[in-house]
């Protein structure tokens, strides 16, 4: 099946290579969802990437309009207008309920599409939102009449169409658009969970086309948009039979390769609040560091400087090797939806990754709340950023956890390595101890039983329990 | 009685965008005669879509046939064949005119 590639990030994926090639597309969804954005964005990346020039029929902006909303986003929309590459066009649809004497035809309106069409030589067209014009027109039959031809006209001159549609209330369109859009059906939400905002984009239905079901986190960042495609994540990319230490001694000493975990591979730290996984990933960068290689590191609860000062007390100094720039410290709160996806990912994008050759990114994010409400989706768009490195990832174990079974939450994370933190009430002594457990580690042997865990002056030692950890 | 003269100014000019020799612009065409047939005088511009796309876009036309009043001013559209004169006099402020 031939498709129209849309040069969205993760879309083409999810659609398993683009949209229908010369049929109809709907994308539908609220007020606010980003259909007009993803519209656009799919005739910027036609104009730019393949040279495919694109139009935009807009039924409720003018191009100006249009130019300066999207100024922010696509500064070089006029240069594409101007070069012939992208073509934009106000259709008033008239006020609802204008006089009707009579009968007519909407063939004003297609003459001008192939008007613009022939002068531009497009193959993809957006009409937004098309609905307007059930307004103007709201004899339905007529209207159904009118777009089914409108939609065969398109067809047959094998033009990829994006058409818009407001989401109804009981169903995906407020008029019904998707009972003769049948080729294609892209749904967008929008919708705002304890304060934070979160698209995610999902296709209904794709004619005649394997697609991914599952919903996608939409992000529209400074650089687009995108969408993270969870299940086309690839498993494909190259592993190292290199070992990489942990930055602890005593923790490589538990794996059985006596070095440390596997470069490529992703270990997830997950403990109570306090029980030091921010010094184990603290660690981890200073021995990256000590080595030579450069790391980037993203802290979601500290800034800078209270990690610097928390980590000297422990004897792990990180100054130094931010001073030498092989240490890149990033602080962002995990309040928006750029969590764990769009930060990492513009740093990464940005240059940082030159700056952080090694690509060693521990993260410190533990943003109880997300994970407690057993939402994948905030956790996984970091998921396609744990390929290449070993990436280290502390978070803190829900409450439930601490009764056995690790929640289903961690296996989102796709993680390599396994380690777990428990603190241990002793039954006879006063002080708490803090234990640890591989709880798994990847392709290779590793130590099954707890140890004790103690964090001291010098950084992180690692017993075995009952001996004696006074020391 | 006599009709009611319309001062220059008030002189109506319309437009009728039609789509070559279809049923439906021969329609328009005759019912708009009739109702204009008591105006003494006014302009009526006749045009086809099919030879001025760039009109039709200025002029946000989508349906066909479209009547649109220029002036006197407010600008009013009707869209149909015009067969439903009541609609049409409405729209060309017609209504006070004394037959």
């Amino acid at each position: 099946m031939k498709k129209s590639r849309t040069g969205i990030e993760g879309l083409d994926e999810v659609t398993k290579g683009g949209l229908p090639y010369g049929r109809p597309t709907l994308v539908c969804g609220g007020p606010g969802c980003g259909k007009s954005t993803l519209s656009m964005e799919y005739l910027i990346q036609g104009a730019l990437e393949l040279d495919e020039p694109g139009l935009l029929f807009s039924f409720e902006q003018s191009e100006q309009d249009i130019i300066q909303d999207f100024s922010s986003l696509h500064g070089m929309i006029p240069e594409l207008v101007q070069k012939g590459k992208l073509y934009i066009e106000y259709i008033d649809a008239g006020p609802a309920g204008q006089a009707q004497a009579g009968e007519f035809t909407l063939d004003a309106l297609f003459l001008r599409i192939e008007a613009a069409l022939s002068r531009v030589k497009g193959r993809r067209v957006v009409l937004d939102t098309v609905e307007s014009l059930f307004q103007a027109f709201p004899d339905k039959n007529f209207m159904r009449h009118e777009l089914r031809r409108l939609f065969t006209w398109f067809k047959e001159r094998e033009i990829t169409t994006v058409i818009t549609g407001e989401a109804g209330e009981h169903s995906l369109t407020r008029w019904g658009l998707e009972e003769y859009i049948t080729d294609c059906v892209i749904s967008i939400d929008h919708r705002i969970e304890e304060q934070s905002s979160t698209r995610r984009l999902r296709i209904i239905k794709y004619r005649g086309s394997a697609h991914g079901t599952n919903e996608y986190p939409f992000l529209i960042g400074e650089e687009g948009v995108s969408i993270i495609p969870i299940t086309s994540l690839g498993l494909d990319y190259s592993v190292s039979s290199e070992l990489v230490s942990s930055g602890i001694p005593d923790l490589d000493e538990m794996l059985s390769g006596k070095n440390g975990f596997y470069r490529d591979s992703t270990v997830l730290i997950s403990g109570q609040a306090g029980c030091g996984k921010t010094s184990m990933a603290a660690c981890f960068a200073a021995s990256v560091c000590a080595a030579g290689e450069s790391c980037l590191y993203f802290a979601f609860e500290e800034s800078p400087q209270q990690i610097l000062r928390n980590m000297a007390s422990i004897g792990i100094e990180l100054q130094e090797w931010l001073d030498r720039g092989l240490l890149s410290l990033k602080a962002e709160a995990a309040d928006d939806d750029r969590l764990g996806a769009q930060a990492p990912r513009d740093d990464i994008d940005g240059g940082e990754n030159r700056a952080c050759r090694g690509g060693y990114r521990p993260y410190n994010e533990s943003h109880q709340r997300r994970l407690d409400s057993g939402s994948k989706i905030h956790a996984d768009p970091i998921h396609g950023f744990f390929e290449r490195a070993p990436h280290y990832y502390p978070h803190d174990t829900p409450q439930q956890r601490l009764r056995g079974s690790h929640g289903d939450s961690d296996r989102h994370f796709l993680p390599h390595g396994y380690l777990d933190h428990s603190f241990q009430e002793a039954q006879r002594r006063l002080e708490r101890t803090a234990l640890i457990e591989i709880v798994k580690s990847r392709g290779m042997k590793h130590c099954e039983e707890r140890r004790a865990f103690i964090l001291h002056d010098g950084g992180i030692s690692i017993r075995e329990e009952g001996e004696d950890s006074h020391a | 009685m006599p009709k009611k003269k319309r001062s220059e100014d008030e002189r109506l000019r319309i437009v009728l965008y039609i789509m070559g020799n279809t049923p439906n612009s021969r329609k328009a065409a005759k019912n708009l005669r009739k109702v204009c047939e008591h105006i003494q005088e006014y302009d009526l511009e006749v045009v086809d879509i099919q030879e001025a796309p760039e009109r039709i876009k200025q002029d946000q036309v989508i349906a066909v046939p479209t009547l649109i009043k220029v002036h006197p001013e407010p600008q009013r559209r009707v869209v149909g064949d015009l067969s439903d004169g009541v609609k049409v006099r409405a729209a060309l402020g017609l209504d006070d005119e004394v037959e």
